[in-house]
């Protein structure tokens, strides 16, 4: 493999510094590098962030090959500058087998454009009722450490509480979707002012929060760590807030789209505004940005819900719930929380890498950029500007809610194990 | 005007005077033994029914073949759509047949919206009743008999229902007739409030242009119509209300609870009623409720929305006066 030097890029957004890569690893990180023998990529006024890592991604595969593919969502991923996705395990079948989150990661393997790491589903068919194989999917060549029913909770405070104890003994981690069930039956937005007038079923905020609570004081009785998965309300954020205060292992993700959009966009009746947990009220927003630059939410994770047209071009009610968000991801977070000011690159690395890595625990992604680790990176230009156009998405899918928005920043490169995924903007 | 009809929350008050107005130009061709206008001759209504509703559809059909329009009826059941047919593809086909108009009612809360909004049809689109959300023509010929009791037939014209006190009784989170009320009855100047039991008001409704009450027998000595929404008996199973019994007990319309509204007053009910549940027979059979006078309304307003979408400059309503006056 030939050398590769960056040259004059902001390190986490810092001072410009050249950043030589040789092979799979960093080999140096400084001002004026020899760039004797390597290919030079100018970097003047990029930002150079670690390789970004999801923690909740839907792939589709195996099962909703129509609507992505491991292959494409990786694609997408890097793209977007994601080095490591986690795929959810609502997949058909579910991946609730050693055998089935093995597939999963192997087709990530055989990609090669970003590392696939399996979520394991915490029950058998996501039912809520029996404990899955944890600790044969641990086991397995996919070394799952994150578990999550996600699409589903798990609303069973018994079989919760089993999944968090059970997976202390390999230092696994239960990401729940936090939604009472018979709270939300027939759900088809956030319940308020807005779902009132447009007379679609309400999905009260009380049902993310009651399950939240419940779960942070079961992990704090079993003294376990649990995770949030996409934290949608200023409610939560106030229950993991005092959570953590108390000392209980909690972390929590939230959404790029639950950073920006609102239940307004709702009266469009356009379902491409259709996910689930629902858009949420302006004082949501501000509330999930601020939780996010006070570190009360832990990450942002893109929740990429791939579908078909068919299944957004319908009415409302019979629309599926989901966005796509790989490609765009970056984007509304220099939108939401850089360019206001909220946080800045070095948080966005914290945010986007290095804490979802330590979550799942996972080895080799959201590492420092310093000589000697390994050389997964994203380079961002801040200063773009451009609307965004599905037509030019590498995932399957175009169910973004961002179509034709003017956002900024774009991923220039992307590198995984010192090998470019995307070389100005496009897939290498 | 609009070009369709989606909402009651669309229409200014001088939009909504106007179709009162044309709506009793219409009803004067009911009187009449020749009860048809030519205004709609050659043009082509789909009556699109994604939801059964018998009532509904026969009032739209018959406002339009009093219009003299060609009605094409399309109903789900049976249909291509019950078996999986997109609300897109049944717009596609129905444009290809070039109609120039379509009524639908979906049980999705905002498919007519959707189905204007999409490009995926050309036609004008009004709104029979969608979901939860709304129902504007209901809206319309209920202000419409409100209007001809409570001002009168002709001294009512120009006018709207500016002062008047209107209670809506029953189950508002469930209601598009509720929605729909609401936002018309509050642009022509009613005062409206709201009566039922907390767990059948949506949360979020706080800033609705109306007042809410959960007790009934406190409204009625100051409503000047008071109307009683269908409560589904089936709701009790999901812990709305406990028994029907109860319901009716503390939110049903009996002989009892008529007799302390003003003497002035009506009773109004979109229909079906449950007899014995909100509403006695005795209450239901009296003078005072305007029921079937609503359904007689109904398509007039209809013939009134439909003309004013569709005639453009057509001057139908002159012209059924004109012969009148010879
Ligand atoms: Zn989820």
């Amino acid at each position: 493999m030939t050398k590769i030097l960056i040259r004059g890029a902001k390190v986490l957004g810092g001072e410009p510094q050249d950043v030589l890569i040789d092979g799979e690893t960093i080999e140096a990180v400084g001002s004026d590098l020899s760039a004797e023998g390597a290919q030079v990529i100018e970097a003047e006024g990029q930002v150079l962030l670690p390789g970004l890592v999801d923690l909740h991604t839907h792939l589709r595969e195996p099962g909703r090959e129509d609507s992505e593919t491991v292959l494409t969502g990786t694609k997408a991923a890097a793209k977007g500058g994601w080095t490591a996705v986690h795929a959810m395990a609502n997949t058909f079948p579910v991946a609730d087998t050693a055998g089935v989150v093995e597939q999963v990661w192997r087709l990530g393997r055989e990609s090669g454009y970003c590392d696939v790491q399996p979520v394991g589903a915490v029950t058998v068919g996501l039912e809520g009722k029996q404990l899955a194989e944890l600790g044969a999917m641990h086991e397995s060549a996919a070394g799952v450490m994150v578990f999550s029913d996600d699409g589903k909770c798990v609303d069973d405070a018994v079989i919760m509480r089993r999944a968090l104890e059970y997976v202390k003994a390999f230092d696994g981690v239960v990401a729940q979707h936090a939604q009472e069930p018979r709270l939300t039956e027939g759900a088809q937005m956030n319940e308020g002012v807005v779902s009132a007038e447009l007379g679609l079923g309400g999905w009260p905020a009380v049902a993310e929060e009651s399950i939240i609570a419940r779960d942070v004081l079961l992990a704090e009785h079993v003294g376990s760590r649990v995770h949030i998965c996409h934290l949608s309300t200023a409610g939560s954020v106030e229950i993991v807030r005092w959570a953590k205060s108390k000392g209980i292992d909690v972390t929590a993700e939230v959404t790029p789209h639950h950073l920006l959009l609102t239940d307004e966009l709702v009266r469009s009746y356009n379902p491409v505004y259709k996910v689930n947990p629902p858009l949420r009220t302006e004082a949501d927003v501000m509330a999930l940005r601020e939780a996010l630059a006070d570190g009360t939410i832990d990450i942002i994770a893109t929740d990429h819900a791939p579908h078909p047209r068919e299944d957004k071009d319908c009415e409302w009610a019979a629309a599926a719930m989901g966005m796509v968000g790989l490609e765009t991801a970056l984007s509304v977070v220099q939108h939401t929380m850089v360019d206001t000011g909220l946080l800045d690159w070095a948080g966005v690395a914290e945010r986007m890498s290095a804490n979802p890595a330590k979550i799942g625990r996972l080895n080799g992604h959201g590492r420092p950029v310093s000589a000697g680790e390994p050389a997964n990176l994203t380079l961002v230009d801040p200063a773009y500007r451009g609307a965004v156009d599905p037509a030019g998405f590498a995932s399957r899918s175009r169910n973004t809610p961002y179509e034709g928005r003017e956002l900024p920043g774009r991923v220039t490169h992307t590198f995984l194990r010192g090998r470019a995924t995307v070389v100005d903007g496009k897939l290498a | 005007m609009m070009r369709h009809l989606i909402s009651a929350a669309d229409l200014t008050r001088d939009d909504a005077v106007l179709i009162l107005d044309t709506a009793e130009e219409m009803a004067r061709v009911a009187d009449r033994p020749i009860k048809k206008l030519p205004t709609l001759r050659g043009r082509t209504v789909v009556n699109l029914f994604f939801e059964d509703s018998t009532r509904t559809r026969i009032s739209f059909e018959a406002a339009e073949k009093r219009l003299s329009a060609d009605v094409i009826n399309f109903t789900a059941k049976g249909s291509s759509v019950s078996k999986g047919e997109s609300l897109k593809d049944t717009a596609q086909t129905l444009e290809a047949m070039g109609v120039d108009a379509v009524v639908i009612r979906h049980g999705a809360s905002g498919a007519p919206y959707t189905l204007a909004n999409s490009g995926w049809i050309d036609a004008a689109v009004i709104n029979a009743g969608d979901g939860t959300h709304q129902h504007p023509t209901q809206a319309l010929l209920d202000a419409f008999t409100m209007r001809r009791r409570l001002v009168g037939r002709d001294e009512g014209l120009g006018q709207d229902l500016a002062g008047r006190r209107i209670t809506l009784v029953g189950d508002v989170l469930h209601s598009r007739v509720a929605r729909s009320n609401v936002d018309l009855l509050h642009t022509l100047g009613a005062e409206v409030t709201l009566v039922a039991p907390p767990t059948l008001l949506p949360v979020g409704m706080d800033n609705w242009p109306c007042e809410v009450s959960y007790d009934l027998d406190r409204v009625l000595a100051k409503s000047d119509a008071v109307m009683m929404l269908r409560v589904q008996r089936e709701r009790m199973n999901a812990a709305f209300f406990p028994t029907e019994r109860e319901y009716a007990r503390r939110y049903g319309l009996d002989g009892e609870r008529m007799a302390k509204m003003p003497e002035h007053a009506i009773v109004m009910h979109p229909g079906p009623m449950v007899r014995g549940m909100e509403i006695t027979a005795e209450v239901a059979d009296s003078d005072r409720c305007t029921a079937i006078e609503q359904v007689a309304n109904g398509v007039s307003i209809r013939m009134a929305v439909l003309y004013l979408l569709l005639g453009g400059n057509e001057p139908a309503v002159t012209h059924a006066r004109t012969e009148e006056s010879k």
